[in-house]
């Protein structure tokens, strides 16, 4: 049986997703879950997928925004928040 | 300070009548608030001009959490520079909405000091909504909630708030605890919640009778609601005193049944239970007379939404009766399997409803392994979804060419 990605690996690959996306497209947590589940297959479940989330968003390399619906994006200051 | 307010020629309009105005209840906040008193300077200028001056969305929030907080930015922060923020917080009311007077004073404080002061209790999610502060405060304001045991509810593309009605605390037709299966919920799904990962909002609304006060039936994506599946009980003395009162139990009530499952010989009042829609009406107007049966549980919905992204949707029946006794496994279960579905198969801002709506009803069925059931079709012949393929032999079709 293959063995299972850790949450910190997954996390990471999560982080460059989003940053590489960054300014192009808006992630949601549900295509960063399917992403990853392309790339490692059975290596990898929901579970760490949700718990990964949730270490880049608790770290702060990440955060949620809401466009309409909610999206995971780099922290950045908010063009409409004036000073 | 009253005389310092700006000048507000249309806004005044909405005091006039009867009723009451949210007008004269920001003018109160902003004799204490200066952020009150800048939000009907731009509320003014935007019913003037006719033009929005918000924005709404981006990034606010607390720390951990993508829902609770609703981000609003105004696009004249030099004229207006008390609201250049305006930010809503969502708190999670408590099942049935029961506060004590001095837990509504702490959160008040807690407002009074760090937001508008202005609330809106509750707002159509049934949460408890703090409206207005600035990003700077949204820490302190979540600590010190949480310090006095509140927590923020949902918003964006996650579970929100789970709300119910008061059900058995103060309403004779509950079917089931309605705010003990709120709380459960609402516990339960924490981080759903407050970590958004749908596709886009899902509501849960929990009422105790079919006459569904929290309106469940037209908003919540699973609507729970209490039934009952023995006997409507009859006293069918109290009954004749209606009747005798100047109750015309054939026009009011016989006639007006849905189903015409009842009949009145000016002595007894019949009821055929086989065919009872449980829609409530007899027993609404003949609370003394009529209850609901004593095998009681909620047959669960799915499916409804205002009109967002598309149009207003009611629920569809998936499960006609259920008993509600915690855990209340079998919904979870059925909860899962249906978020794992929607999560890969929906597509971006589908509700639950809309998604059904895509793959049709009978196709979701069968994903979702709930077996088709005669509750679940509103009229014969009117919802062809249901194929029962028991029933086509092979190689009949083959035959039949």
């Amino acid at each position: 049986m293959a063995e299972k990605v850790s949450v910190a690996e997954v996390a990471e690959k999560m982080y460059k997703m989003v940053k590489e996306a960054q300014g192009m497209r808006k992630l949601k947590a549900m295509d960063l879950t399917k992403n990853i589940m392309e790339i490692y297959g059975d290596r990898v479940d929901k579970q760490t997928c949700k718990d990964a989330i949730r270490e880049i968003i608790e770290t702060e390399k990440c955060v949620y925004t809401y466009f309409g619906g909610s999206y995971i994006e780099l922290p950045h200051k908010e063009g409409a928040a004036n000073p | 300070m009253a005389d310092e307010l700006p000048k507000t020629p249309m806004l005044d309009e909405l005091e006039k009548g009867p009723w009451p105005s949210f007008v004269s209840e920001i003018k109160m906040a902003a004799k204490r608030s200066p952020a009150s008193k800048d939000l009907l300077g731009i509320l003014e200028r935007s019913y003037q001009e006719k033009i929005g001056h918000w924005k709404h969305g981006g990034i606010v929030g607390v720390l951990g959490y993508g829902g609770g907080v609703i981000g609003r930015y105004c696009d004249v922060p030099q004229d207006f520079p008390n609201v250049a923020h305006f930010h809503t917080i969502r708190v999670n009311q408590p099942a049935g909405w029961y506060y004590k007077t001095d837990a509504l004073r702490k959160i008040c404080d807690i407002w009074e000091k760090r937001g508008s002061g202005m609330t809106n209790m509750h707002g159509s999610t049934g949460d408890i909504i703090l409206l207005g502060t600035s990003t700077d405060q949204l820490e302190p304001i979540f600590e010190e909630l949480t310090a006095i045991g509140f927590d923020l509810g949902g918003s964006g593309s996650d579970v929100r708030t789970p709300s119910c009605c008061l059900g058995k605390s103060r309403c004779e037709w509950a079917c089931y605890d309605t705010m003990a299966a709120c709380h459960d919920f609402t516990k339960n799904y924490q981080d759903e919640l407050h970590r958004p990962a749908f596709p886009y909002k899902f509501k849960f609304k929990f009422s105790g009778c079919p006459n569904d006060c929290v309106a469940s039936v037209a908003r919540a994506d699973m609507s729970i609601i209490g039934t009952w599946r023995d006997n409507i009980r009859i006293d069918q003395k109290a009954v004749g005193d209606y009747a005798s009162a100047g109750v015309d139990v054939t026009k009011e009530i016989v006639n007006l049944c849905p189903a015409k499952c009842m009949d009145w010989d000016g002595k007894m009042l019949k009821i055929d239970n086989s065919t009872c829609r449980r829609c409530m009406h007899c027993i609404n107007v003949m609370p003394k007379a009529l209850r609901p049966g004593k095998d009681t549980g909620a047959c669960i919905l799915i499916g409804s939404k205002a009109p967002i992204v598309e149009g207003a949707l009611l629920s569809s029946v998936i499960v006609p009766f259920i008993k509600m006794e915690p855990p209340y496994q079998e919904i979870r279960d059925l909860v899962e399997r249906i978020w794992d579905l929607w999560c890969d198969e929906g597509k971006n801002r589908e509700r639950i409803g809309e998604f059904i709506q895509r793959v049709g009803l009978g196709n979701f069925l069968e994903m979702i392994e709930v077996e088709p059931a005669a509750q679940m079709v509103a009229h014969p012949r009117e919802n062809p979804y249901v194929f029962y393929e028991e029933y086509f032999e092979e190689g009949e079709e083959e035959a039949e060419n």
